[in-house]
């Protein structure tokens, strides 16, 4: 049984490959124990990108429907968690539990009335934006939540990492952010390989002819949704107990869903490693060019984000692909960059 | 409430709508031809409100009468664009177009604010506080004028779209690519010349936008919204949609100031957005895309 998942998951990959994820794998595991605490905040940053990063992945890598308000989904679940716990004590697992189904719940809505009514393309990506800026102002108006003066955690010092309800040190949240990222990974994986992987990528390729074959487009793209908002939840409550403060104002935003998309484009849309090389390149490019700023002893607000757009520039326009496609290409992983 | 304040209100609200319209028309004429979404659209019109703003503090120039200069460097900026950076990615897909014009977005708020700040900056004209009345109605000069000349502008865009050749070549490229082609048009030289005119539509109503409302930097991707909302409520691809668009969102958030709060104002002008996607979505003036 065992075997069978795992000859299924590994089946067909290069031994490069692997040894290129186990390599990866064991320097991640290793880093709390070679970085201090500012660079594995750094890293959790990273990994938080890569967990949403995957999340929008299966919605848009692969089946294919441009969502540009999963800020929505992370919202809902660091909201419902963060109130479970500041106003029962409920802590943040079952918070998750209670979270991940409404925020699935609002997926499934949204991609139910798109695409029951045929909407589609750029009209299904403004109408995810339109629900996300809704969530924003309805949350900055709901007094359940604090509106606009923000829902708050309390922070106290914990002699020991609580793991039960996320309270402790950045490595704790490292470790978690790991696991979440890992288990993501292998999701999409398993996802990928199996039938309703193949019929994704049959609805991104050409939604007709996938009908046509007698897929039940309709309803696979609603699985679509329905997991990229669940996984997407766990990011919000992740990030509820890693941040400790809420405001409709900046989690809700819709630079919260362009961060989430950044890294998968950036790093190839559709691939599995793609969000994974996107978000290190891109909160490494972001902390570079922080250093360096520092480094001249620029102080100039904006400069940095000024830099970081024209590489974002550079990037798009030199690699439409992604970097990952090309780089593992350039590694000699051809065909394998799945 | 008295029927005079509904009046006002919507009164108000229909200038202001207009306005919006006009730089909705911008990103429809866009989309409409060169079927890329602009994801800058608000960013550009901040350039045009910082330029309305120097100009008048600097120069004590009277934004209205800036009003076509400034559409003119909003035209060569938006040409430039088109023709440099953005028409090897139209072919390309959405999310790739989108990349671009964020990452476009990026620079410009924050080239902004490395020249200006962070603070808001506005215009005080002469006429700021002047206001015409007519019986019960009490009308904003800034509000009036800013009206006005969307109005004005967008009869020019219309007429310039139905009567001169290179309007008309320009509705070929879109109702038919391959023929445009065919029949010998420059498409690429009036794909710049629409991102172009789309601009100048965005940079006129900038320019109006200084007299109703401040300027920050971080305005740009408010608006870019708004525009999104004015748009595909109108009808993506309609001209005509684009100002009546304009002109519902602008009632819906007036009224929406006035029977709520103005602060959950965005959010009627999204529920809106969100009934005309599931009940028609092609917008209330728009064409289905076959």
């Amino acid at each position: 049984m065992m075997a069978d998942i795992v000859e299924r998951l590994a089946g067909g990959v290069p031994r490069r490959s692997m040894l290129l994820l186990a390599a990866l794998f064991v320097a991640l595991l290793a880093a709390p124990w070679i970085f201090n605490d500012y660079l594995v905040t750094v890293l959790i940053v990273i990994l938080y990108l890569a967990f949403t990063g995957q999340a929008w992945n299966v919605m848009m890598g692969f089946a294919g429907q441009l969502s540009l308000g999963n800020a929505l989904y992370a919202g809902l679940g660091a909201y419902i968690a963060a109130a479970l716990f500041t106003r029962f004590g409920i802590g943040p697992w079952l918070g998750f539990l209670a979270a991940m189904p409404v925020a699935a719940a609002c997926g499934a809505a949204i991609g139910f009335l798109a695409f029951r009514f045929g909407v589609a393309g750029v009209y299904f990506a403004i109408l995810t934006i339109a629900c996300a800026e809704f969530a924003r102002i309805g949350f900055d108006h709901l007094d359940v939540f604090n509106a606009s003066a923000g829902l708050f955690l309390p922070v106290a010092q914990y002699a020991h990492n609580d793991l039960w309800h996320l309270r402790g040190d950045p490595t704790m949240f490292y470790y978690v952010i790991l696991a979440a990222t890992v288990v993501a990974f292998v999701l999409c994986r398993m996802l990928l390989k199996s039938r309703v992987g193949f019929y994704w990528l049959a609805i991104r390729e050409d939604e007709q002819a996938a009908r046509a074959a007698g897929i039940d487009s309709f309803r696979y793209k609603m699985y679509a949704v329905t997991i990229s908002a669940a996984i997407t939840s766990f990011a919000g409550v992740f990030y509820a107990f890693f941040y400790n403060n809420l405001f409709p104002e900046q989690v809700f935003n819709i630079s919260r869903s362009i961060e989430m998309m950044l890294g998968p484009i950036i790093g190839g849309i559709g691939t599995l490693f793609g969000p994974i090389l996107g978000a290190f390149v891109l909160t490494g490019l972001a902390e570079t060019l922080d250093t360096a700023m520092g480094a001249f002893g620029l102080d100039l607000p904006g400069a940095k984000q000024v830099l970081y757009g024209i590489c974002l520039l550079i990037v798009v326009v030199a690699l439409p692909e992604g970097i990952w496609p090309w780089l593992s290409r350039r590694l000699g992983l051809t065909g394998a960059w799945r | 409430m008295a029927f005079d304040v509904y009046l006002n209100v919507a009164v108000a609200g229909i200038l202001t709508g207009l306005v919006y319209g006009l730089m909705a028309l911008g990103l429809s004429v866009i989309f409409g031809v060169v079927r890329v979404v602009n994801f800058a659209h608000g960013e550009m019109m901040s350039i045009a409100m910082y330029l309305a703003v120097v100009l008048f503090s600097g120069f004590h120039l009277d934004p209205l009468i800036m009003l076509i200069p400034i559409a003119v460097v909003l035209f060569v900026f938006g040409y430039a664009l088109q023709a440099g950076l953005i028409n090897p990615f139209i072919t390309r897909p959405e999310y790739s177009q989108f990349l671009l014009l964020v990452a476009i977005a990026i620079i410009i708020v924050n080239t902004l604010l490395i020249i200006f700040g962070p603070d808001a900056r506005t215009v005080q004209t002469s006429y700021a506080y002047d206001s015409f009345q007519l019986g019960v109605l009490i009308v904003d000069a800034s509000k009036l004028y800013a009206g006005a000349a969307a109005i004005l502008f967008a009869a020019l865009l219309f007429a310039f779209f139905r009567f001169t050749p290179v309007g008309k070549a320009v509705r070929a490229c879109a109702d038919n690519y391959t023929g445009a082609l065919v029949v010998g048009l420059d498409v690429n030289r009036l794909y710049a010349l629409t991102f172009g005119i789309g601009a100048a539509c965005v940079g006129a109503a900038g320019v109006m936008m200084t007299l109703i409302v401040d300027v920050t930097p971080m305005i740009g991707p408010t608006y870019t919204l708004l525009a999104f909302v004015i748009v595909i409520t109108g009808g993506l691809g309609s001209m005509p949609g684009a100002l009546l668009g304009g002109i519902l969102i602008g009632l819906t958030e007036a009224f929406a100031g006035l029977l709520f709060t103005p602060s959950a104002k965005s959010m009627f002008a999204f529920a809106i957005l969100v009934l005309v996607l599931l009940l028609r979505p092609q917008g209330i003036l728009g064409q289905r895309a076959t």
